[in-house]
């Protein structure tokens, strides 16, 4: 039998898909296969289109590749339209002049984005949201921008918001319906979701229709509304809505809907026998499914109909689970409550800005729908509720009142799921095929990724499946682990509970008690940093020396040719000109090489082990203190000059940073911590970028928690605003202390806090509100690290035996012959390995 | 064979640490386990960090392996035989120690 010819319209998400189920089927040798696509590449996750702008790249966001077409003889033809349709003589023909025929041909054109017909939406910085072409011209607009705003507030419109918005840009949202995400939200969620994205900063323009945009007088444009008002802008994104690419159907004579979409049957086939069409540009039972997944079940309804199986397509679930604007939102179902005798329950906290609603069926036996905002952790449990159709608990209220209000919560244990329950519809994933995977040998996450595709999607079922996988493991007897290392089966969060409880006071105890083995370069530290941060001992004596890194244990950070920096406190970075004579004195006399750091103090590279105590006892002696630059602890405290001299300043940011410095200086914890302190809203100290930021005003200060700058850069959260200076310590020592207790090892306060159950408003909870009555106690600990302080450059140096460690050798004074410098801009640094080997001149 | 050579007394050495000592001019990492009460001697040079560091690394096990892992780039390095867990094409020079009633004594090449 010679191969039948399938020709796939379009290497979108859903054309792919069919692709790759195809070639998964038994049959796939009777098949030859060739797709095009208008695009300039195969298909890629459109879904997490937006992360392109936090660094994802195309070859990230690829869902193929050409390798992976070639092997598997798949014919692909990339950025040329199919451009005429031949249903009688069965071709194709594209804008090149390409011909190609089929036996079996499958429209995956997906939909374009709406752009409404406003007189002037067709100028340069007009812009849409749908491919990595638009997102390359968004980025090159947005930086010749300042002002940009989003057309429509459906849900992609808030995601192309989110861009615009991280990009730096003053932004608006002009929605023409009276609130955001008509479609999936009702009235409550709706204002609840506008009142949280305002607080963002992002400005939301509701019953607003454009009727013209014109040259603007501050801006590039002017959008002129039909209500008389107007908004500037430099430039526009379009996010109205998608329409169905159902051109090639319309004028080919394939039946099209009254309003677009490709007209299918539960085979997906069109009105004509052998031409499919899949995906967006579908419109099945009157019908079009703007989401990935009911896209992918068509495609797999599609292959089984080609092959001679018997799928069909029966509808799909359309209910959303996102983070927008970093709100979470989900939508469940009939979220209006429009099936006929629906009721409601609804949860309203405007304090802590929570909405819920949970719309129930007549008898009130069943879940219809649900609108979550601001708390969405109920959406797997409802959404399993409904989609098998199982009935309600006693108290169905319970299922969206906060936990711990009195009426206990009602959870639903998913062990309660039939095998049957999707878990992901991305992947249409089932519980049984979880289940499946963790008996082949799947322990954790990564695992169940790899072998079933859940939650490798949109991610929204992430949860789910972790409570699926820990289920099956727990019911297979494993214990569900998040050991720190092979020597301890605890997590840093239990250790350090551990050590609390049982007042343990050294690593070998904590070993005896609750570990094996000899410990490592993982737990050693760990226990270390966690010892300290309770009981602030000073970190060299003997039974805790084996723990720390090199950094700590020379109190100086190791270069990369083992020689160690020097780096005295300057706190708040102000510094007397005597000190910072010493500062060069010090550092001429031993040849180091000196630079201003990034954390607003001097940095002294090159010191050997011999000469770090003779450097520091000189600092010492002129008032110094160690800067902590080596240890997991507080850093500095950046300021700018504030109020004592600049011409803005509201509040004395320096005098503010010192104290906040030394109030914290030595507190161990499980990374590093970074403060800064502004004078005024100028923010000259970079506060919010800090795990600290403080930034002065005409009331107070506001208080900034959880910014990290580094590998990962993230904003900080506003946290409190206008507090006095005692109420700004209390507030820093509980959260220091909660950081301390519940953080993992390694992980700064701003993936802490990413990862904190509840986010940020539990952290307000807690540190605010004293919602786990822990105040006065994590006060009361900070208080007792604070009075143990001590620095540990001076204990050393005023300690003999400490000092003998600080030798290269333990039998002789000689020092290191094999370091080797050269002279570079007045300065010494080490010689490269090729200037060794060359033997460039070197110096001492 | 060469002659041992006293490099200090038991008692200059803290338990679960790192010295190094210098014998025939090649500098040597030794390390005291306080559980075991073992000693290991190994060559203080970094390969792969390409400095003289080792003795200053954290020492511990691997399954039933003593380790020390690098203080540059966090290597584990076997203190029985100098093979690199990670990269085993690197293996570091190991030397004969032992215990003479209190005195820690080395064999240099
Ligand atoms: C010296 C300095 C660079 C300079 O010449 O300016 C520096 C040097 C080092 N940084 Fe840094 N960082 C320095 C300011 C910064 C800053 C700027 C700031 O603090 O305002 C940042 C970004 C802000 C932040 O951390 O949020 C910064 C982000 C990092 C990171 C990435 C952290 C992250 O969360 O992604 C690391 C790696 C790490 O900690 O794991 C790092 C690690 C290091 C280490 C410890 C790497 C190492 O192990 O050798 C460097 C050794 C310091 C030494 O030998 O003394 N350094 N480092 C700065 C010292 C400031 C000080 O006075 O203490
Ligand atoms: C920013 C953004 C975020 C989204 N977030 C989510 C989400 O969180 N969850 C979710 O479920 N869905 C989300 N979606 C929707 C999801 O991306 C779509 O449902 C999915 O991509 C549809 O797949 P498709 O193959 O039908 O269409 P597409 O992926 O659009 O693919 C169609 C392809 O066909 C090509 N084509 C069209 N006509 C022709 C022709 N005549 N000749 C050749 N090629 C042609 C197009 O250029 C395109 O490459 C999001 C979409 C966007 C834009
Ligand atoms: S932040 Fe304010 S006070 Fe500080 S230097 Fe800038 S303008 Fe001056
Ligand atoms: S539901 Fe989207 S990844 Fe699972």
């Amino acid at each position: 039998m010679s191969k039948q010819r399938v020709l796939v319209v379009g290497n979108g998400m859903v054309g792919h898909k069919f692709i790759d189920n195809l070639l998964q089927d038994s049959q796939a040798d009777n098949f030859e296969i060739i797709t095009f696509s208008e695009e300039p590449r195969l298909a890629y996750d459109r879904v997490q289109l937006s992360s392109y702008f936090s660094g994802a790249t195309a070859a990230d966001l690829a869902l193929t590749d050409e390798g992976y077409y070639n092997e598997n003889g798949v014919n692909f033809v990339l950025n040329d339209k199919v451009v005429e349709l031949n249903t009688k003589e069965n071709y194709v023909v594209t804008a090149s002049g390409r011909k190609e025929s089929y036996d079996k041909l499958v429209l995956a054109t997906g939909s374009f984005p709406f752009v409404p017909p406003i007189p002037g939406n067709d100028q340069e910085h007009c812009l849409v949201y749908r491919t990595i072409e638009d997102l390359e011209a968004i980025t090159a607009s947005a930086s010749q921008s300042k002002v940009g705003v989003v057309v429509g507030g459906g849900l992609l419109g808030l995601e192309a918001a989110n861009a615009l918005k991280a990009a730096g840009l003053e932004t608006h949202v002009v929605e023409f319906a009276p609130r955001l995400m008509a479609v999936q939200l009702d009235e409550g969620g709706g204002s609840l979701l506008r009142r949280k994205i305002e607080d963002l900063g992002v400005t939301v323009h509701t019953e607003k229709a454009t009727s013209e945009i014109v040259e603007g007088e501050t801006c590039r444009y002017r959008m002129n509304f039909a209500d008389g008002s107007h908004l500037e802008t430099d430039m526009i994104l379009f996010s109205a809505g998608i329409r169905p690419q159902d051109e090639l159907a319309r004028q080919f004579d394939l039946e099209v809907g009254e309003r677009g979409g490709i007209v299918v049957n539960d085979n997906c086939q069109t009105s004509v026998d052998n031409v499919y069409a899949i995906g967006e540009c579908a419109l099945w039972g009157g019908r079009i499914f703007g989401l990935v997944a009911p896209g992918y079940t068509m495609a797999k309804v599609a292959v089984s109909h080609i092959t001679g199986g018997s799928e069909t397509f029966q509808g799909a679930d359309m209910s959303t689970k996102l983070k927008l604007l970093g709100v979470d939102v989900a939508s469940i179902g009939d979220a209006h409550g429009n099936t006929p005798g629906a009721q409601s329950y609804t949860y309203n906290d405007e304090i802590e800005q929570v909405y819920k609603r949970l719309i129930v069926s007549e008898d009130g036996k069943k879940v219809l729908g649900a609108v979550l905002v601001g708390d969405v952790e109920a959406y797997g449990n409802l959404l399993q509720l409904m989609l098998n159709d199982m009935e309600l608990p006693e108290n169905p209220a319970g299922l969206i009142l906060p936990a711990g209000s009195g009426e206990a919560s009602v959870g639903l244990g998913v062990d309660a799921l039939p095998d049957t329950a999707q878990i992901c519809s991305c992947y249409d994933v089932t519980k049984g095929q979880i289940k499946e995977a963790v008996a082949n040998g799947c322990v954790d996450m990564g695992g169940i990724k790899g072998a079933t595709k859940a939650s490798t999607g949109c991610g929204g079922c992430a949860a789910l499946t972790k409570q699926v996988l820990d289920a099956e493991l727990a019911n297979l007897g494993y214990e569900v682990k998040n050991d720190i290392c092979e020597h301890f089966a605890y997590s840093r969060k239990e250790l350090a509970d551990i050590v609390r409880v049982k007042q343990i006071k050294t690593f070998d105890e904590l070993l005896e008690s609750h570990g094996h083995g000899l410990g490592c370069d993982i737990c050693k530290p760990t226990v270390g940093s966690i010892l300290a941060s309770f009981w602030n001992d000073y970190v060299l004596k003997d039974e805790h020396i084996g723990l720390q890194d090199t950094n700590d244990i020379f109190l100086g950070n190791m270069q990369k040719d083992g020689t160690y920096s020097v780096v005295p406190r300057v706190a708040g970075g102000e510094i007397t000109p005597e000190k910072l004579i010493v500062l060069g004195e010090v550092a001429k006399e031993f040849n180091l090489y000196t630079k201003v750091t990034g954390g607003q103090r001097i940095d002294l590279f090159g010191a050997q082990l011999h000469e770090l105590p003779l450097i520091w006892k000189k600092l010492v002696d002129a008032g110094f203190e160690t800067g902590h630059a080596y240890g997991k602890s507080v850093r500095t405290v950046k300021s700018c000059v504030g109020s004592t001299w600049c011409r803005y300043g509201v509040n004395d940011s320096v005098g503010f940073a010192i104290n906040l410095e030394d109030r914290y200086k030595g507190l161990r914890s499980p990374h590093k911590l970074k403060f800064a302190v502004s004078g005024c809203t100028r923010e000259c100290a970079e506060a919010q970028c800090k795990d600290v930021g403080v930034i002065a005003t005409e009331n107070g200060w506001n208080l900034y928690v959880c910014g990290n700058g580094g590998m990962r850069p993230r904003h900080a959260d506003l946290f409190a605003t206008d507090l006095d200076d005692d109420t700004l310590i209390k507030y820093v020592d509980r959260f220091l202390m909660f950081y301390i207790r519940t953080a993992d090892r390694l992980q700064r306060t701003s993936v802490w806090l990413e990862n904190l159950e509840g986010g940020l408003d539990y952290l307000k909870d807690v540190v605010i509100n004293d919602k786990l009555g822990l105040g006065a106690e994590l006060e009361a600990e900070m208080e007792a690290n604070i009075g143990n302080y001590q620095c540990e450059w001076k204990t050393t140096i005023e300690n003999p035996e400490r000092l003998k460690r600080f030798k290269h050798f333990i039998n002789s004074d000689e020092t290191d012959s094999s370091l080797a410098y050269v002279a570079e801009r007045g300065q010494r640094r080490p010689a490269t390995q090729e200037e060794r080997i060359q033997s460039v001149e070197l110096v001492d | 064979m060469s002659q041992w050579k006293t490099i200090c007394s038991e008692s200059d050495l803290t338990p679960n640490t790192g010295v190094c000592a210098l014998v025939d001019g090649e500098q040597v990492a030794v390390f005291y386990c306080g559980k075991t009460k073992s000693l290991f001697a190994v060559s203080n040079y970094d390969p792969i960090g390409k400095a003289y560091v080792l003795s200053r690394g954290i020492m511990g096990s691997l399954g039933d392996v003593p380790v020390v892992a690098s203080p540059l780039y966090k290597q584990h390095f076997n203190l029985q035989t100098g093979e690199c867990l990670e990269e085993p094409e690197h293996t570091l020079k190991t030397y004969p120690i032992r215990n003479e009633a209190g005195e820690i004594q080395l064999q240099a090449a």
